[in-house]
């Protein structure tokens, strides 16, 4: 093989180096460990829930250098170097992001299941820009299956969201 | 729902990536993992090592040429794709076709050649390759091949790549003069795969169709043009008895299979509203017409 090449782990265990939620991580795990399952088991952080684990329900998305992605669909070894966020860093100090506001005012969630995907989606596409539609959020949305509300307290919730934080710009 | 054990590797380098694919027999790119590790994480598919390809430099670029064809590199997203003002200037289906694949947290992480690599049957740009005659560009450590799209889509989930090659880039040619398009599809939810979809590409001299190509998607094994029908339309304006007889064609040449989604005859149906459809927004954006 090349010298040029950086081989990492073939087989057994790796150890990724990331960020997650502002503090830098070294955490090992067997090289076929999903991103999700190295939150979740290794660092304890259960908050990102797991469905489908095939991309399709959006129960498990976080922010990963900037954008949403599925965690499900992201191998730990992929993290390595990135900037991970999930829902158990959105509050500062204590005090809530105005999403969670947003959707603790809106009665967003029933069971919840669904909420740490839908609130990190939604986190990330304010991010990228905070002047969102009715229309546009209704489709950024669309990848998240909710099984309990109906969707409306939740499209609701983003719309008030979205007028706290032109509020505070 | 995890992946079975695997190897990874990730390099740093183009050969060094070559080189793993050609000595690991039963070795798998990973690109954005969109298709490849809900694959694994389903079972459907074991590969022993994955190549990470995600630090190779220079993979993704979006580059334009001279003449305006465009090049879309190994890494380039869909979400870099649907931002991109070089291919909605160049390639415009490409970038019509970008915000249906999935959504925005897949369209992030997935691949516009990742897509293309993986064929999937009812994936957008396998039938966008095949309308605009793009070209794909493979390497391997036995040097380059260019290969078609017309020759590269081979059946359900395969192409012409070898296992030791790497799809380094798709090429979309320049729009010649005239040039106008349209995708269209339905799909039970936005982002999912769709149950039936057409990229149409017609090019129009003085409100007659001079070049026409119907590329289905989801309505056999892998994406597919309609020459039947194309033929019916070149020569023609596109319009009430011309595109009748181009959608019986349609309707006629395509077998699409029965599925929980939808059956034969439900999605031949709607090939032939698509092919309307699509048709007729091509030609509604024709800047031929309005001049
Ligand atoms: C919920 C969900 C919905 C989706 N909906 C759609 C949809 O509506 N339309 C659609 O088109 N797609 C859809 N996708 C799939 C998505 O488009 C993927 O991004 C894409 O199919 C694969 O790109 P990737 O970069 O993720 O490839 P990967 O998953 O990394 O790879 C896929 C396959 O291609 C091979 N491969 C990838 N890149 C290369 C390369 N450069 N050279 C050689 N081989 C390569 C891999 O080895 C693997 O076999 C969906 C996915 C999910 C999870
Ligand atoms: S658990 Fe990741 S999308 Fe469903
Ligand atoms: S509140 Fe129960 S799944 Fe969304």
């Amino acid at each position: 093989m090349s010298d040029s090449t950086t081989h990492v782990a073939i087989g057994g265990d790796i150890t990724i180096g990331c960020t997650v939620n502002g503090e830098a991580v070294a955490v090992q795990v067997p090289v076929r460990t999903s991103l999700s399952d190295m939150l979740r088991a290794a660092l304890g952080l259960t908050g990102t829930h797991l469905g489908c684990e095939h991309g399709v329900c959006g129960a498990c998305t976080i922010i990963v250098d900037g954008a949403a992605v599925r965690s499900c669909l992201m191998l730990a070894a992929q993290a390595e170097g990135s900037d991970i966020r999930t829902i158990e860093g959105l509050a500062v100090d204590g005090r809530w992001h105005p999403v969670q506001t947003a959707m603790h005012d809106h009665h967003g969630f029933q069971c919840a299941f669904c909420a740490p995907g839908f609130m990190m989606t939604a986190v990330a596409m304010l991010e990228d820009d905070p002047n969102r539609s009715e229309q546009e959020i209704r489709e950024e949305l669309g990848g998240n299956l909710c099984r309990c509300t109906g969707y409306e307290s939740i499209v609701d919730g983003v719309l008030a969201a979205v007028a706290t934080l032109r509020g505070a710009s | 729902m995890k992946a079975p054990p695997f190897a990874y590797a990730r390099p740093t380098t183009l050969d060094g990536a070559l080189e793993l694919l050609s000595t690991h027999a039963d070795s798998k790119v990973l690109a954005g993992g969109q298709s490849l590790l809900p694959v694994m994480n389903l079972r459907l598919g074991a590969p022993s090592l994955l190549v990470d390809i995600s630090r190779i430099p220079m993979l993704d670029r979006i580059v334009v040429d001279d003449d305006g064809a465009v090049t879309i590199g190994a890494l380039v997203t869909h979400t870099a794709v649907e931002g991109s003002a070089d291919i909605a200037r160049h390639a415009p289906l490409v970038a019509e076709a970008a915000p249906y694949i999935g959504h925005r947290a897949i369209r992030n992480r997935g691949t516009c050649v990742g897509s293309i690599a993986h064929a999937d049957p009812a994936a957008e740009m396998p039938a966008v390759c095949l309308a605009t005659d793009a070209i794909m560009i493979s390497t391997s450590t036995h040097g380059d091949r260019v290969i078609p799209a017309s020759a590269f889509f081979t059946g359900f989930l395969d192409t012409a790549l070898r296992d030791d090659e790497l799809l380094a880039a798709v090429r979309f040619p320049a729009s010649p003069p005239g040039a106008t398009g349209s995708v269209v599809e339905v799909s039970r939810r936005h982002g999912d795969y769709a149950l039936a979809g057409l990229v149409c590409r017609l090019v129009v001299e003085r409100g007659t169709i001079t070049d026409a190509a119907l590329a289905y998607f989801g309505v056999g094994p892998t994406a597919e043009r309609v020459p039947e029908a194309e033929a019916l339309l070149v020569g023609s304006d596109g319009r009430g008895p011309a595109l009748d007889r181009a959608v019986e064609a349609v309707e006629a040449t395509l077998d699409p299979p029965s599925d929980v989604h939808g059956t034969t005859a439900y999605r031949r149906h709607l090939a032939g509203v698509l092919c309307r459809r699509g048709v007729a927004d091509a030609i509604a954006r024709s800047t031929e017409e309005v001049a």
